[in-house]
């Protein structure tokens, strides 16, 4: 047969979504950290030059990392490399899809580049994985193309509070629109300020159209169980590794409570002498909320 | 017959899906013992150097390879072909193939998720047209052994065959659609 090829479909970008279900993505700023994810077994590594805690406690504006760096990763892993770019900046955007990144993570975590609008993402090879902190802005991320939600949760504080309202909102909107009565979707679709098909879809499927992770806040092993429990089908970690103690052995642990997460026997056997977590803070502190980023 | 799927990680459920929607009896595999119950197993797409990890951690690796051996029909799809080949090229120096199938793959040879793609696959024996492949940083596979059966090729290279009881794919019929490499495995079976 002839070589026919279609690239970028909608079902090629979200079946990778769908590859990395069960799995722990790691966040790494360079290759030493990228091999010690691998090691551990992660089934992606985020590529950034400062872990989120590190973002919120140097201040200024947080842009999408040196091609260099990212280059530098994607040569010491074979795993899925995803990289960061701003809310709305679709330049640096097409950067990373020119690097060759295998997932694109338009994040609030770096500063905001478009106070309306996200990238269009439809234009894109590349997919995209978007954050959410309720079911209407995860529609609107979908609407405009992403193929992958994570809750927002609260980047960088080791507190894994906002991420479990984000997940409880998301899917409680979803089994609330799926027992409700047809005629009551386009209420719903006004109130979330979401497509009203794609209202349509979750009240027919129960669930989101792409797959749905956890982010923000995740430091331990039974976080992870938490989450994977709650409903969501990954886990991205970002500071809860690297500024943990012994970061090697976390992130294993991490690994095998995401697949085992309802084996409360393995999650403690795991759990244990993992030395110190992320230090973490208290979400009523902060001067920033990340999560508010994103419209 | 009950058809298990491997569960460590990937895209076990969409398989699920596929065999319940076929009527198949469907069990998720993650621990030793949840293997002695299947007749049969469906090894999924993944990350196949967690999932070489996760088959340690779960103590799977040797039953698994060892009822592998014995004759357990398995269909491997992606990252549960790499796990069955016997020989990984690119992949990483610690990983271990179960090398129950006689295949060479090399991870990740179609390139990364930007070449990811979609074509029609002609495959041998199934009736009513060409079957949808979707390939997702698929392994190509580079020599196939001499008692393996090819049943579809795409660009001149393997991507659907079997040897004795182990069927494979490099791409995805899970996430076609489609469901008659399902049914044809499970009414070889039945």
């Amino acid at each position: 047969m002839a070589d026919e090829r279609t690239t970028g479909t909608a079902r090629v970008k979200r079946g990778l979504a769908e590859m990395l279900r069960g799995g722990v993505i790691m966040d790494v700023v360079d290759a030493q950290q990228a091999k010690i994810a691998e090691d551990a077994g992660a089934v992606a590594v985020m590529a950034l030059e400062r872990v989120p805690s590190d973002i919120r406690r140097d201040g200024g504006v947080a842009r999408m990392s040196d091609p260099s760096m990212i280059e530098g990763i994607q040569k010491a892993v074979t795993v899925p490399v995803m990289a960061k770019c701003r809310i709305g900046h679709f330049a640096e955007a097409q950067v990373l899809q020119a690097l060759g990144v295998d997932y694109v993570d338009e994040s609030e975590v770096l500063t905001p580049a478009d106070e309306a609008n996200h990238v269009d993402k439809w234009q894109f090879t590349v997919p995209f994985v978007c954050g959410a902190t309720n079911l209407g802005e995860a529609l609107r991320r979908i609407g405009e193309g992403a193929c992958l939600i994570r809750s927002k949760g609260e980047a960088g504080t080791g507190n894994i509070v906002e991420a479990v309202r984000h997940l409880r909102s998301i899917l409680g909107d979803i089994e609330r629109i799926r027992a409700g009565r047809p005629e009551e979707r386009y209420a719903w679709a006004k109130d979330l300020r979401a497509p009203i098909d794609l209202v349509e879809e979750v009240a027919v499927r129960g669930e989101l159209p792409v797959p749905l992770f956890c982010a923000g806040g995740i430091a331990t092993p039974a976080d992870a169980a938490l989450v994977m429990q709650l409903g969501a089908q990954s886990v991205f970690v970002g500071s809860g590794i690297f500024k943990s103690e012994d970061p090697s052995k976390r992130a294993r642990a991490i690994v095998e409570a995401t697949t085992h997460y309802e084996d409360a026997d393995i999650v403690a056997k795991v759990s244990r002498g993992l030395g110190e977590a992320m230090r973490g803070e208290e979400i009523g502190t902060l001067d920033v909320k990340l999560a508010e980023r994103g419209w | 017959m009950k058809i298990g799927v491997l569960a460590l990680q990937g895209a076990f459920r969409e398989h699920v899906e596929a065999l319940t929607a076929l009527g198949a009896h469907v069990a998720l595999v993650k621990r030793p013992e949840h293997l002695d119950q299947v007749d049969a197993i469906f090894l999924p797409g993944g990350e196949s150097t967690t999932i070489d990890k996760l088959l340690d951690s779960s103590e799977l690796r040797e039953p698994l390879a060892r009822r592998l051996r014995d004759g357990l029909p398995a269909f491997a799809t992606c990252a549960g072909l790499i796990l069955c080949a016997s020989e990984v090229l690119d992949g990483r120096p610690d990983q271990q193939p179960l090398a129950v199938l006689d295949v060479t793959v090399r991870r990740n040879g179609y390139g990364r998720q930007r070449e990811s793609f979609e074509t029609p696959l002609a495959v041998r024996g199934l009736a009513d047209g060409d079957f949808p492949g979707v390939f997702i940083r698929a392994p190509v596979v580079d020599r196939v052994g001499a008692h393996v059966e090819v049943l579809a090729e795409h660009d001149g290279v393997a991507v659907l065959g079997r040897a004795d009881d182990i069927w494979f794919a490099s791409f995805h019929p899970e996430l076609s659609g489609d469901l008659r490499l399902h049914q044809l495995f499970v009414n070889h079976y039945s």
